[in-house]
């Protein structure tokens, strides 16, 4: 706790946000909008680093309990279903239900090794989104599940369309999971985490059970990742089509971890701005920019960002793991619990 | 419904009601599964010979390529570019044939290549990162080559459709007829049946040792008149086949072959014994780029669609069959292979064409947590 309590990454970030969400509109910047698939992809991080950053568990099917996530909070609040919670109970609901998935693909896979616990991950995410898409009497298919009521807030009344309130509603979240996650990551659980993927071994001679800690660290990632797809489910009225979810997503998730550093909470925040920032705001305003002065032309390939994006996340999976491996921010060893 | 009713005829006591009162129903429906499994076969031989290239790196460096299938993607975008640019579509006969084996020859040289240059500029620099490094970079890579096959798709050729919809599925030339290749074999076995009944000691029990076996193939091939058995079965199987045993006399019998098995079993050792490793590893991804172009070629000929995103599902399919039949094992991979396609093929007819993927990867999952060596895989342990 070298650090301690003083300002963080983290934190500058987390102010920034706030900041933003201050001046958005009397500068006129439009950046509000964009700016909530940030907070929510930074939640998915969140619950990615637990496994993959801390634990040290690769994950590839991180999407799948992202779609649990919205599609449990689409069921719970859905006029369609008998249940009809309102937003926070549908939100507890809603972690519940993604940290029972996560106990349950992680009961019988955490012995494998590395390598092919990523593969299981992988089919798992893949055997969901089958699951979504095909039982259409729940999950009504392509279509996904809408509408979904705006959820209702003490004082403020219900969102509707005006982005402000969803804005402070998602950071108010983000900042609660940021602060959670600082905190179980110095907790007796946390620091078996740490343990367990420095060296699986010596933290079983220490006293660690590897697999319950393993456990832990796949039902918390799930239940934060289900939150994100929750929240996102309750931002489109809709869990929209099952395709949503998919490896793409799980991938876009990793390259988070990866860019920000893996293990390291500042390096989410920064990393889901980088990733989710350069995908939804840079690209789409460079094509316009590019596409107004007529430099591209929107009908070739070439021309239309959202062709490229597959191409930037492989190049920066490529580069960071030749050049940086551990990240922008990385997490720094010995910061918690002493130890060094 | 159909899944049902199909679920139903396979029931013993479904089988039997359905013999006693309409034989042409269970003839028609083990007609059915027979032609399944040809077709599960077919597609199990490609399957195959995508798997040999993931296993061959993965006993090597212990890497799960997940380029590899993206990179069969390409070879088939290559293959069909060629197609383009000579007018192949047109030729017939033995110019057909002939460009056949052109395309063969292409995708499997550009595949090579193409393989080798992903491991010497992306993988090489890694080797002695942790192994969780080289992973995600494979995945990168191959996110990479699925937009490069995108983009490829977006050329304003006539073939990809000028240019048009990058995304969307392109069409193969049927280059290889679709023609059924048995009703002609048919007849001769009809006179062969009639030769036989003829011959006066078919009728005869005391020289039962003599007529048992033609009796067995008769009942096979009276089977097998249900089945539809194309000129583009015969093509995979033609492909396939050589190029296995070739494989296998490669590893086994030459130098090379002898030095990627030292390497797999110790790199340290091996090089102390004046084994290039890098050289070696090299020639695994060469090879093993190899049989994904011919098999890009042959899984394009065979189902005459392509699109940017096959690699991911044949991919997935032929990892899934390298880990089933022992992930490092290559007649497990064929093994697997087969399976596969035969597993697919059947989840196709008698589940729901929807849950295939499903099926396959819950295979996956059940071999990986209950077996993980495979089925002809050696016990796997963790290099400490």
């Amino acid at each position: 706790m070298i650090r301690g309590r003083s300002l963080s990454p983290s934190w500058i970030l987390l102010g920034g946000a706030v900041l933003l969400g201050l001046l958005d509109r009397p500068l006129g910047l439009g950046l509000v909008d964009p700016m909530r698939g940030v907070l929510v992809f930074a939640l998915l991080g969140l619950g990615l680093n637990v496994v993959t950053g801390f634990t040290g568990l690769l994950h590839l099917g991180m999407a799948a309990f992202m779609a649990i996530g919205a599609y449990a909070f689409a069921i719970g609040t859905c006029d369609i279903y008998p249940f009809q919670l309102g937003f926070w109970p549908a939100m507890v609901l809603t972690v519940v239900v993604g940290a029972v998935a996560g106990f349950l693909l992680g009961a019988p896979t955490l012995g494998l090794r590395g390598d092919y616990l990523a593969i299981v991950t992988l089919g798992f995410g893949e055997i969901v989104q089958d699951v979504m898409k095909n039982m259409d009497a729940i999950t009504k298919g392509t279509q996904g599940i809408n509408p979904l009521p705006p959820p209702v807030l003490p004082g403020v009344g219900e969102l509707g369309s005006e982005e402000g309130p969803w804005y402070w509603l998602f950071l108010g979240l983000l900042v609660l999971a940021v602060m959670a996650c600082r905190n179980l990551e110095r907790s007796r659980t946390g620091r078996a985490w740490l343990a367990v993927r420095e060296d699986e071994l010596a933290a079983s001679c220490m006293g660690i059970a590897p697999i319950p800690a393993k456990m832990y660290a796949f039902a918390t990632g799930a239940a934060l990742a289900a939150m994100a797809g929750g929240l996102w489910a309750s931002l489109y009225a809709s869990t929209g089509e099952p395709g949503n979810y998919d490896f793409q997503v799980s991938i876009l998730a990793l390259c988070i971890v990866i860019v920000g550093g893996m293990g390291s909470i500042d390096g989410v925040l920064v990393g889901s701005l980088a990733m989710i920032g350069v995908a939804n705001i840079a690209l789409p305003k460079l094509a316009a920019w590019l596409q107004a002065r007529g430099v591209v032309d929107p009908s070739n390939v070439l021309g239309s960002p959202n062709n490229w994006k597959y191409l930037v996340f492989g190049v920066v999976l490529m580069v960071m793991m030749r050049v940086r491996p551990e990240g922008l921010l990385p997490a720094r060893l010995g910061r918690v619990g002493g130890g060094r | 419904m159909h899944a049902i009713a199909h679920l139903a005829t396979l029931t013993p006591l479904a089988v039997a009601a359905a013999l006693q009162a309409e034989p042409a129903t269970a003839e028609a429906a083990s007609g059915v599964l027979g032609q399944q499994i040809v077709t599960g076969l077919s597609n199990g031989m490609i399957i195959a010979l995508i798997a040999i290239g993931y296993t061959m790196v993965y006993g090597i460096i212990e890497l799960i390529n997940f380029a590899h299938g993206d990179l069969c993607t390409l070879g088939a975008f290559f293959a069909l570019m060629l197609v383009g640019a000579l007018g192949m579509e047109a030729w017939s006969g033995v110019a057909g044939m002939a460009g056949v084996v052109l395309l063969l020859a292409g995708a499997a040289a550009f595949c090579a290549l193409f393989n080798w240059s992903i491991d010497r500029v992306v993988y090489r620099p890694l080797r002695s990162a942790p192994k969780l490094t080289l992973l995600v970079s494979a995945i990168g890579c191959s996110f990479v080559l699925v937009n490069l096959a995108l983009f490829w798709g977006g050329l304003p050729m006539e073939v990809f459709g000028g240019g048009v919809a990058a995304a969307a599925p392109k069409d193969f030339p049927a280059m290889v007829p679709d023609s059924s290749l048995l009703p002609d074999a048919w007849d001769s076995w009809v006179s062969a049946e009639a030769f036989l009944r003829s011959s006066p000691s078919w009728n005869d029990p005391s020289v039962w040792w003599l007529t048992w076996a033609p009796r067995v193939a008769l009942a096979v091939l009276v089977k097998s008149r249900e089945l539809n058995f194309t000129t583009s079965d015969l093509l995979v199987w033609c492909v396939t086949l050589p190029l296995m045993v070739a494989l296998t006399g490669l590893v086994r019998c030459t130098r090379l072959g002898k030095a990627m098995r030292a390497v797999a079993q110790n790199p340290t050792a091996a090089s102390l014994m004046g084994i290039d490793v890098d050289r070696v590893i090299g020639a695994a991804f060469l090879i093993g780029g190899a049989l994904g172009g011919f098999a890009s070629v042959i899984y394009a000929l065979y189902n005459n669609t392509i699109s940017f995103q096959m690699g991911y599902r044949t991919g997935m399919d032929a990892f899934t069959a390298a880990v089933l039949g022992g992930i490092g094992s290559m007649p497990g991979a064929v093994v697997g292979g087969l399976l596969i396609g035969v597993a697919r093929a059947i989840s196709d007819g008698y589940i729901e064409a929807r849950w295939t993927n499903s099926v396959v990867f819950a295979i996956l999952i059940a071999t990986l947590v209950f077996r993980p060596s495979g089925l002809l895989g050696a016990k796997l342990r963790d290099k400490v």
